[in-house]
């Protein structure tokens, strides 16, 4: 069967409280904190859905978001590097849409169909701004989810029912050089926009497969502001009480297009054999799907998901520190002499900075990061076998904490950690507080920005405190 | 193999004061040393047949010392280790008068590091990251590492260990009041240390030295001709040089509480000059206090201190100046400040002074042989470097 295998997401640790952004507002969104984007995001959905599975086995990266860090260079490859996937692989960036992740989920069910590859994982994240003092940035949150999908008999859901419409229309955008979201007057879109379009998919998807709402356990819409969502539910005749999915939209916020995804995957972490949840998107058109739910859903492999990241958060009460993170604040940073990029580097580095590879020693057994030509212990040269260690967990050996530094983010905490099964690394540490250090405390790695230069977003590991910690 | 000692005189030394000195240049600091330095061994700079330049921020060949002291077209070579540089472009002279390829050299080490807004922050993190993704790692950053393991394997909590490390701190600036070269020269006290702004954690401004223009210079020949230029002449006795190999990282069993470089380098000394018990031998020691953590350390690891002894010696005053052991009697870097190439020049500055007994209010009584450390780098991959100097032959 073709469908999806399993499922995995990311929600930042950080929640900021409307309250901060605009008095009265009610619930909080979910923030990527100053060393995260759309892409760090992903690279955490990918591993989360990509846990218990063999890596190996993937055959293709789509990588959907309206926030790219980059205007032209693939996305998808930067996730499939960090993911540590083949080299042999289909990558492609699915942009510009709050569809995409939709859009992406299609085409990757259509790519294995076709025989053209046996599994894909579809990756969405997004970060999205809008203007200080707007709507969105009330409504924008932050996440990014993934879903493996292959040919299988593992396969936990499939989507058996799909109906596109594609909508030409000024809902929502931004262009070349705008920083963030423009759209048209709020009860245009609802009304012309949502409403219409996702009203004639879903309605096109009934009538072509013979559905009714009734066939439905659960419906999930990629328009979580309540309001919009209600009236939407309400006009397709949705049970408010009983099938419509939680949008999330008070403990994480609208997640762009991530949005419909994140819900599926949170409705999967609850679902039972035979489940049928309609998934509709909304973006320049919409796509309505059918994911059935199969029996091998008792097994799925337990992860994070949307769950594990929903109850382990942080609350920040100060807007400040919220536009200083999205870089809105022009903060006066100490001066830093800057090396300048070398492209060679960077390439020649990939391995130990993006796919977080050591080695160890095929004489002696020593492993080591970074990877060496000549062995620290045994002085055997050139006879290593590579290690990844960017899903291995670790623990604090011991650490600085830095109040002078240039970094965004004041203190700035170096690590030094131990990995389980030998190996240490020396990294920046991240989402910790200084009173929360402990030697041994247990730690994990995590992909994230290090700095921006020259144009280029410089990615690479940190260390953090197990998501599970913060429970 | 061979050893240096007794084959290798000081016969002149000069040294620039040492601080933010806006209005001096490169050249300034460099012919403010090696002409102190010229006249103090009476000789004209023309008499200099080789010369070691050691610089990090302020020249990257040798022809910035010619340049500036109008050398005559003689071989210069320029030396790099970080704060090891003094040592080793002395070193290098050193050895090529004992091989007999020239008869007079000169050493010099020459920082501007004020001339650039930030600190130590400019080094790369060397060797690993030719990429530079992973930001710099200043060196306080690993000496803060080595202190928080320290800490918790003596079981001292923070006060307690800061005010071990404050102690150290005072005594050096202490010395400093003495020190008309100096950048620093007034009295602190443990109080004023405790309070003070943290920098790196669990270090604060005071357990910190700072960073300062400066320049410092040797001359040296055969031992056999030393009595030509002087009487006071002042005997090399040995050099112990170890480079680590990014060890500390590589190996996730070490344990942040000792730096082997640092106890190989002085071995590889204490071998060379015959030196047993560095405890009783060593009248004055010069050590590269950057962070006052690395000073308790080194009192262990140079052999100052029994092991597990040192808190106890620096509570006894064991090494201020009036004490057993007087260590960074001028202050150290501490009170100087630290441009890096010039500070092992410095340190050997003020052991030469001594030896001679020219010293001042500083001066240590009976002092007879003196040690000079210095380390450069980050641990797991410092360079440390030990020089032993005495007066007397044997």
């Amino acid at each position: 069967m073709i469908g999806l295998i399993s499922g995995g997401a990311y929600i930042p640790l950080w929640r900021l409280s409307r309250g901060a952004i605009a008095d009265g507002m009610r619930g909080e969104k979910a923030i990527a904190g100053a060393d995260e984007d759309s892409i760090t995001m992903a690279v955490a959905a990918a591993l989360d859905c990509l846990d218990g599975t063999d890596r190996q086995e993937v055959d293709g990266l789509f990588f959907a978001t309206t926030t790219s860090p980059y205007k032209e260079k693939l996305g998808a490859t930067i996730v499939a590097t960090a993911a540590d996937l083949r080299r042999d692989i289909i990558t492609a960036d699915f942009s510009n849409s709050l569809r995409a992740g939709t859009i992406a989920l299609r085409a990757a069910i259509d790519a294995v169909k076709s025989g053209s590859v046996k599994q894909v994982i579809v990756v969405a994240a997004d970060c999205r701004q809008g203007a200080p003092g707007s709507n969105w940035e009330l409504s924008c949150g932050d996440g990014a989810v993934a879903f493996l999908i292959g040919d299988s008999e593992e396969v936990i859901a499939e989507v058996d029912a799909s109906y596109s419409v594609s909508d030409e229309m000024m809902d929502v955008w931004r262009s070349e050089d705008d920083r963030f979201i423009r759209s048209g007057e709020g009860r245009f879109i609802a009304t012309e926009g949502y409403a219409r379009v996702c009203g004639e998919a879903v309605t096109g998807l009934m009538k072509r497969f013979n559905l009714s709402m009734r066939d439905f356990t659960k419906a999930m819409f990629g328009v979580p502001e309540p309001r919009t969502q209600a009236g939407l539910a309400k006009s397709l005749g949705v049970d408010p009480k009983t099938q419509l999915q939680d949008s999330m939209y008070f403990h994480v916020g609208d997640t762009g297009t991530a949005c419909s995804l994140m819900l599926l995957q949170a409705a999967l972490e609850c679902a039972k054999k035979g489940d049928r949840f309609l998934l509709v998107s909304y973006g320049n058109g919409s796509d309505a799907m059918s994911v059935k739910v199969t029996g091998r859903i008792e097994n799925r492999h337990k992860n994070r998901g949307i769950k594990g990241h929903l109850e382990t958060k942080k609350t920040i009460d100060y807007y400040r520190t919220y536009i200083k993170w999205r870089g809105l604040l022009p903060i006066e940073r100490p001066p830093r002499p800057l090396g300048l990029v070398a492209a060679p580097a960077l390439w020649r580095e990939l391995e130990q900075n993006i796919r977080l590879y050591g080695v160890k020693c095929k004489s002696c057994g020593t492993v080591q990061y970074p990877p060496q030509k000549v062995c620290t212990k045994c002085y055997a040269k050139d006879q290593f076998e590579k290690i990844r260690f960017s899903d291995k967990r670790g623990r604090l050996f011991t650490y600085s904490i830095d109040y002078i530094t240039w970094a965004p983010e004041i203190p700035s905490i170096t690590a030094i950690v131990n990995f389980e099964g030998g190996g240490r690394i020396q990294c920046l540490m991240s989402e910790v507080q200084v009173e929360e250090l402990k030697i041994d405390m247990p730690v994990e790695m995590s992909f994230r920005k290090m700095d921006f230069r020259e144009g280029i977003h410089l990615y690479s590991w940190k260390s953090i405190p197990v998501r599970e910690e913060f429970l | 193999m061979e050893s240096i000692k007794d084959r290798v005189a000081i016969i002149g030394m000069g040294c620039t004061k040492f601080g933010e000195l806006w209005d001096k240049g490169p050249y300034d600091l460099i012919v403010d040393a090696c002409y102190e330095a010229f006249e103090d061994a009476g000789i004209k700079p023309k008499d200099i047949q080789a010369a070691w330049f050691a610089s990090l921020v302020s020249g990257s060949t040798g022809s910035r010392l010619s340049n500036a002291l109008k050398l005559e077209y003689i071989p210069i070579t320029r030396v790099e280790n970080f704060c090891s540089g003094g040592l080793h472009a002395l070193a290098n002279a050193c050895y090529a008068v004992a091989s007999g390829v020239c008869d007079i050299a000169l050493a010099c080490g020459v920082e501007k590091l004020k001339d650039r807004t930030t600190g130590f922050a400019m080094m790369n993190p060397e060797p690993m990251d030719s990429s530079k993704v992973i930001p710099e790692t200043p060196p306080a950053n690993m000496f803060a590492h080595i202190a928080i393991r320290y800490f918790n394997d003596r079981g001292w909590d923070i006060e307690e260990g800061k005010r071990i490390l404050a102690q150290i701190s005072v005594k050096s600036h202490h010395n400093g009041t003495f020190s008309p070269k100096a950048h620093l020269q007034r009295e602190i006290t443990v109080e004023d240390v405790l309070k003070a702004p943290m920098i790196i954690y669990p270090l604060g401004l005071y357990d910190c030295c700072g960073l300062s223009d400066g320049s410092a210079a040797a001359i040296v020949v055969r031992a056999d001709m030393a009595k030509d230029f002087r009487d006071d002449y002042v005997l090399v006795k040995s050099f112990g040089f170890s480079s680590g190999a990014g060890q500390a990282i590589l190996q996730d069993d070490y344990d942040f509480l000792h730096i082997q470089e640092n106890i190989e380098a002085a071995n590889r000394a204490y071998g060379q000059a015959g030196i047993k018990n560095p405890r009783k031998e060593i009248n004055i020691a010069q050590v590269h206090d950057c962070f006052s953590i690395h000073e308790l350390m080194l009192y262990e690891e140079l052999g100052f201190s029994a092991k597990g002894k040192a808190r106890e010696d620096v509570e006894a005053g064991t090494f201020a100046l009036g004490g057993e052991l007087p260590v960074n009697t001028d202050g150290g870097l501490k009170c100087f400040g630290h441009p890096l190439s010039a500070s092992g020049l410095r340190m050997t500055y003020e052991t030469y002074k001594q030896l001679q007994g020219k010293a001042g209010p500083r001066q240590v009584k009976n002092a007879k042989t003196g040690l000079v450390h210095n380390a450069g780098g980050m641990v797991g991959s410092l360079n440390a470097s030990v020089s032993i100097f005495g007066r007397e032959a044997g």
